[in-house]
């Protein structure tokens, strides 16, 4: 006990001068993510990549529809300008890798971020509430898992034509059923927690233990399952194109670049190799990041 | 007398050495045969049916061709032989009377007599087998067809009959002198009737078909494989010298070409255009052409703007550089076409237009001009969609069209759909220009000129020229060999002034075939490859 | 148990009821006809076609025909392969897709969770980076893309294996297939269960059994596996289903007769009824799995009801 009144004066001043910041959740998250080296990197080399797809093809002398019908299928070299090589109508490799970046990125990101979003919200309220509104959710879940994607993308182009944002809708739709299911399958467990009982009892509601209290547990397994879902969405697209609704010629993405490449491999090896390279670089970012986001945001680690 | 026995022995033993071995027939003189004489071909796509009167497509057709055998058949240069049929007689190419082998035999022991014929012909007609190619039994003329498919007379009112159990009696409605031609397609093929009334539907399965050619079904395995073996009952099975051919539905050239290099398979459908060079490089000893009856080409929308004028045709097809596309894009011999049928339908005669002998950059230059005498220029360039069915070649052919377009200031948006889908576009009013192919049914050009005829089903470009419907209806009832050549080389002369059609090249099918095998037709422009044909070498 | 089980299937027919619907309204309304070709058919040959197939009658009408075929197991027949039924193909295919499905699954799981843990265990160390990145070439690279250089390796260069085909499923055509499929799972599933097995390894009922003094492998298999399988059991369900049902890219080069490849080509051909057919047989798997994954779940934490 403080005897001297002074003293406990002179404390108490001091704790009003002590700026105590109080540490969130989010804070320990960010910090232990910046620490994380392989992710940095990782995150550091998407940026390239990203400055890359945008930048990059103003640096060729060659637009990305080209052609040259006396350049077909040449290797690469410096002397010609074409840094990458041509494909089989003597356009410029190098600047249609990199154009083909930016719809393969874009599809990649968005799509995940839908099937985040969706996928989490419907995955954690239907484990979260149970009972028949489980079931429900999770039989409409089944029934959406097994319709012929096929003939949604074609009746999807009947009725609305092609623009570019059907490529996301198509890609949406089948995206978050995956996650949802996963998430769902950690609310479960999630639920029988001791912290979800007391905010229970504490009188907080459905919704918003649901959202500041599941969503933010199963981060973890989403962040690892967003970046593993990137490269399927970036294949799906080449079958969309397929199909007529993805990128139309002389457009081209990562997917179509690989197509082609992988039929011409015993000839034309380099066809496959630089889009597939920029391809592996990019996804192994993707998932060091998402490894170090499940690493940054799991409560458990000191 | 042992002594005599032995030298006769010794004799006859020597006279059989020298004699031809038993093979023979297409086997050229000194040739080694393999011991295992077994085919693998790869076909393809997988064959939609083994019902000659439901077949539609070229698997099923190579397929038929092995199993069934039809009133005439093909040798290497695409000449009509007897097949079924030893001999025939026409007086005014209307009435036909077919003489069938009496030695031929079904496989399973039975002969294949006239009865066969009618039954399947009357098959093909009949509404209840319902038919994707009931329409060819029409095109041929037969008395009472079109009746028949309509279901307003019964099948038995067809005009084929027979007279005794080995000969056959046609009539039709017009005189068509190409009507022997028209008998080889698989569709006219016999089929045993008291097998198909016998197991209904279930008849083309291995232990229930019952075929008259040189081989029959030994198993199927859908979308794996296909293998037939040796038909002992055919009648010329004496010349037949493979004893097994399996086809397998490899989709995939790049996978039928390795799967042929790792030696799995003797003979592939097609070869992938990407390795084209590579492969006549390294590997010409086993890349075959052989030409083909087909020709690939664009068509217009001819009922909507700006394609209804003339000049922004003829312009679109000057601006295109099919020498470009054929030696330096697809590389597989192809040639540049200026004219609808193929040039090697056999007694074509064709004025080629003049355009086919300027140079590109005068071609270049005229259709600019054209352009803007149609009112397009720089400041209002021409806009359109260029439609395809996804598929690499087409994508290729596809872009290099409209990068030779855009040169000269024609914009073109590429849009690709997958085939059904494709289809049904083309048939309908919604699209600018279109990719398109034709293949010929017979070795005659109205397989190819009747297309453009304004009843014609499949006239997507929606073509009506009442001067072109005159000249064909003529070339139908010339009574000349001559008159009809004249109509034809007319016909084309007008296509090629209004260009409905870009006609952009003529086709030469390639394929990879091993060293071994032997008797490969190089001359059929029809793809008529018999198995029967071939051997193996040792 | 039984309870839940018979919940499950009375909620199947509804479920399968509506997929079947919405599946075959779907299909009508996308452009295109099975019998479309080149070649256009004149119309009395249509006529007849649509008359033989039943195509000629109103849309409803036709659902409620195949609606009362179905309940007596009679699919139809495919409406390209002219001479067979929808049951008989399917019966064909099926066996092809699930032998190789399975080996596939089997390999998957094992090589799968193995991996994972081992780079959980060693977390951020070089063997974690290198054991995930070699099993995330999987998930990256497309099975296009390997499929043809496992053939160009194991099959041309030193013909070790053949290059395709069944011929009745021996060994030697099932592992190059198996291998292609496995590719991309394994590191799903390496991935998924490195996330979850950190995170239960970082629990304190772990702490404790390290504190009490026991290995690793002992607690791995004691204690960490069966909490860390949460997230791999609830993948598994449509995983499952996914490599059954087989991959379109790996049976196109193979050569293989599996449902990927029947499915993928029904589509394009418009074949309704063995489209229909094959989602029918999805549908009733996904259902049946999800019922299986669901039991594994409520085993695996002893908290959940559902």
């Amino acid at each position: 006990m403080i005897q001297k009144k002074a003293n406990l004066e002179a404390v108490e001043k001091f704790a009003d001068h002590l700026e105590v910041e109080g540490r969130s959740l989010w804070q320990d998250a960010y910090g232990r993510f910046i620490r994380n080296k392989a992710a940095m990197t990782s995150l550091i080399i998407l940026t390239l990549v990203v400055l890359a797809v945008i930048f990059g093809p103003l640096l060729s002398q060659f637009a990305y529809d080209d052609t040259d019908w006396y350049a077909i299928s040449i290797p690469p070299s410096f002397a010609n300008g074409h840094y990458f090589g041509t494909d089989s109508l003597g356009r410029d490799l190098f600047v249609r890798t990199l154009i083909g970046g930016r719809i393969s990125l874009m599809v990649g990101i968005l799509g995940a971020v839908v099937a985040v979003i969706i996928g989490t919200l419907y995955g954690a309220t239907s484990g979260f509430m149970g009972g028949r509104v489980d079931r429900i959710m999770m039989r409409l879940l089944e029934i959406l898992y097994s319709i012929p994607f096929m003939f949604f993308v074609i009746v999807l182009v009947t009725f609305f034509g092609r623009h570019i944002i059907l490529i996301f809708v198509a890609i949406g739709a089948i995206s978050w059923l995956d996650m949802a299911r996963i998430v769902r399958g950690q609310t479960l467990s999630l639920r029988g927690k001791e912290f979800i009982e007391a905010a229970y009892v504490c009188g907080v509601n459905k919704k918003t233990i649901v959202v500041r209290h599941i969503v933010p547990n199963v981060l973890g397994i989403v962040a690892v399952y967003s970046t593993l879902l990137i490269p399927s969405m970036i294949l799906t697209e080449s079958f969309l194109s397929f199909l007529g609704l993805g990128v139309q010629e002389p457009m081209t993405s990562w997917g179509a670049l690989l197509q082609d490449g992988a039929g011409s491999m015993e000839v034309a090896i380099w066809q496959l190799l630089f889009p597939a390279f920029f391809m592996v670089v990019t996804l192994f970012c993707f998932n060091y990041v998402g490894d170090g986001l499940r690493d940054a945001l799991d409560p458990k680690d000191r | 007398m042992k002594v005599k026995a032995l030298s006769i022995a010794i004799a006859t033993g020597l006279a059989m050495s020298v004699t031809v071995p038993v093979f023979a027939a297409h086997v050229p003189q000194g040739t080694q045969l393999a011991a295992k004489q077994e085919l693998v071909r790869g076909n393809g796509t997988e064959v939609a049916t083994l019902d000659p009167q439901k077949i539609e497509g070229v698997p099923e057709s190579n397929v038929a061709y092995d199993l069934f055998e039809t009133l005439v058949i093909q040798d290497d240069h695409g000449k009509i032989l007897p097949g079924a049929a030893k001999s025939w007689e026409t007086t005014d190419n209307k009435t036909f009377i077919f003489h069938l082998r009496p030695e031929a035999k079904w496989s399973n022991g039975e002969p294949v007599t006239a009865s066969d014929f009618v039954y399947a012909w009357q098959r093909l007609a009949s509404p209840a087998t319902a038919s994707p190619y009931s329409w060819y039994i029409e095109m041929t003329g037969m008395k009472n067809a079109s009746a028949v498919i309509k279901g307003e007379k019964p099948s038995s009112a067809l005009g084929v009959s027979a007279v005794d159990t080995y000969t056959l009696k046609v009539e039709l409605d017009k005189p068509v002198p190409y009507f022997v031609l028209m008998t080889g397609n698989a569709s006219m093929s016999p089929v045993n009737q008291k097998n198909i009334e016998k197991w209904g539907d279930q008849w083309t399965t291995p232990e229930h078909m019952v075929s008259n050619g040189a081989f029959k079904l030994a198993q199927r395995v859908v979308n794996e494989r296909l293998v037939l073996e040796r038909n002992k009952y055919y009648w010329d099975n004496k010349d037949t010298v493979l004893n097994k051919v399996t086809f397998l539905p490899i989709e995939d050239q790049v996978a039928a070409m390795n799967r042929f290099f790792s030696g799995e398979i003797d003979m592939t459908y097609e070869v992938p255009t990407d390795h084209m060079r590579n492969l006549k490089k390294e590997h010409s000893d086993v890349l075959k052409f052989t030409p083909q009856l087909c020709t690939y080409y664009y068509a217009f929308n001819t009922k909507k703007k700006p394609f209804t004028d003339v000049r922004i045709r003829r312009a679109l097809s000057f601006a295109i550089d099919r020498d470009v596309i054929t030696k330096i894009i697809i590389g597989k011999g192809d040639t540049p076409a200026y004219n609808f049928a193929h040039h090697d339908v056999a007694g074509l005669k064709v004025d080629m237009p003049e355009y086919s002998k300027w140079t590109q950059k005068k071609r270049d230059a005229k259709a600019v001009e054209l352009m803007n005498e149609a009112g397009f220029n720089k400041n209002h360039p021409l806009d359109f969609t260029l439609l395809y069915n996804t598929s690499d070649n087409h994508k290729k052919i596809a872009v290099a069209i409209a990068s030779m377009y855009k040169k000269l200031g024609v914009k073109v948006h590429l849009e690709n759909e997958e085939w059904k889908t494709f289809l049904e576009t083309k048939r309908g009013d919604n699209f600018d220009v279109t990719r398109a192919g034709w293949c010929g049914d017979y070795n005659e050009a109205s397989t190819f000129l009747s297309l453009m005829q304004s009843n014609n089903s499949s006239n997507d470009a929606k073509y009506s020229s009442a001067a072109y419907d005159k000249v064909m209806a003529d070339a139908i009832n010339a009574t000349s060999a001559e008159q009809r050549t004249d109509d034809y080389r007319q016909a084309e002369s007008i296509l090629a002034k209004d260009m409905p059609i870009i006609p952009i090249y003529h086709y030469m099918n390639a394929r990879l075939v091993q060293d071994h095998v032997g008797g490969y037709p190089m001359h059929n422009a029809e793809d008529k490859v018999y198995s029967k044909d071939l051997y193996i070498k040792k | 148990m039984l309870k839940f089980i018979l919940k499950r299937v009375l909620e199947a027919i509804p479920t399968l009821l509506i997929l079947i619907t919405i599946s075959f309204f779907l299909m009508r309304f996308a452009p295109g006809n099975p019998f479309s070709s080149e070649r256009g058919l004149p119309p009395e040959v249509m006529q007849n076609i649509n008359a033989k197939y039943g195509l000629d009658k109103p849309v409803l009408d036709q659902y409620v025909t195949y609606l009362g075929n179905i309940l007596q197991g009679d699919f139809g027949p495919s409406f390209k392969y002219k001479d067979f039924t929808v049951n008989q193909l399917v019966a064909a295919a099926l066996p092809v897709s699930a032998t190789i499905g399975f080996c596939a699954f089997i390999f998957t799981i094992i090589l799968g969770v193995a991996v994972g843990t081992i780079a959980a265990l060693k977390q951020n160390t070089w063997v974690d980076y290198t054991i995930m990145s070699t099993a995330m070439l999987g998930v990256v690279m497309p099975s296009f893309v390997l499929a043809p250089v496992l053939i160009y390796i194991f099959c041309i260069y030193f013909d070790w294996l053949p290059a395709g085909g069944w011929h009745g499923g021996g060994w030697q055509y099932i592992i190059l297939p198996m291998i292609g499929m496995s590719l991309l799972y394994v590191a799903t599933f390496a991935r998924i269960t490195r996330g979850s097995m950190i995170e239960t390894l970082n629990s304190n009922y772990i702490r404790t059994a390290r504190a009490k003094g026991l290995s690793y492998p002992y607690i791995i298999m004691k204690h960490a596996l069966k909490p860390a399988m949460l997230p791999i059991v609830s993948y598994m369900g449509p995983a499952f289903v996914g490599i059954i049902t087989g991959s379109v890219v790996i049976e196109t080069i193979f050569g293989l007769p599996g449902i990927g490849k029947l499915f993928v080509n029904a589509a394009f051909n418009r074949d309704y009824s063995l489209v229909l057919g094959i989602t029918i047989m999805i549908g009733a798997l996904t259902i049946f799995f999800n019922a299986v994954v669901d039991i594994l779940l409520a085993y695996i934490d002893p908290k959940i009801r559902f």
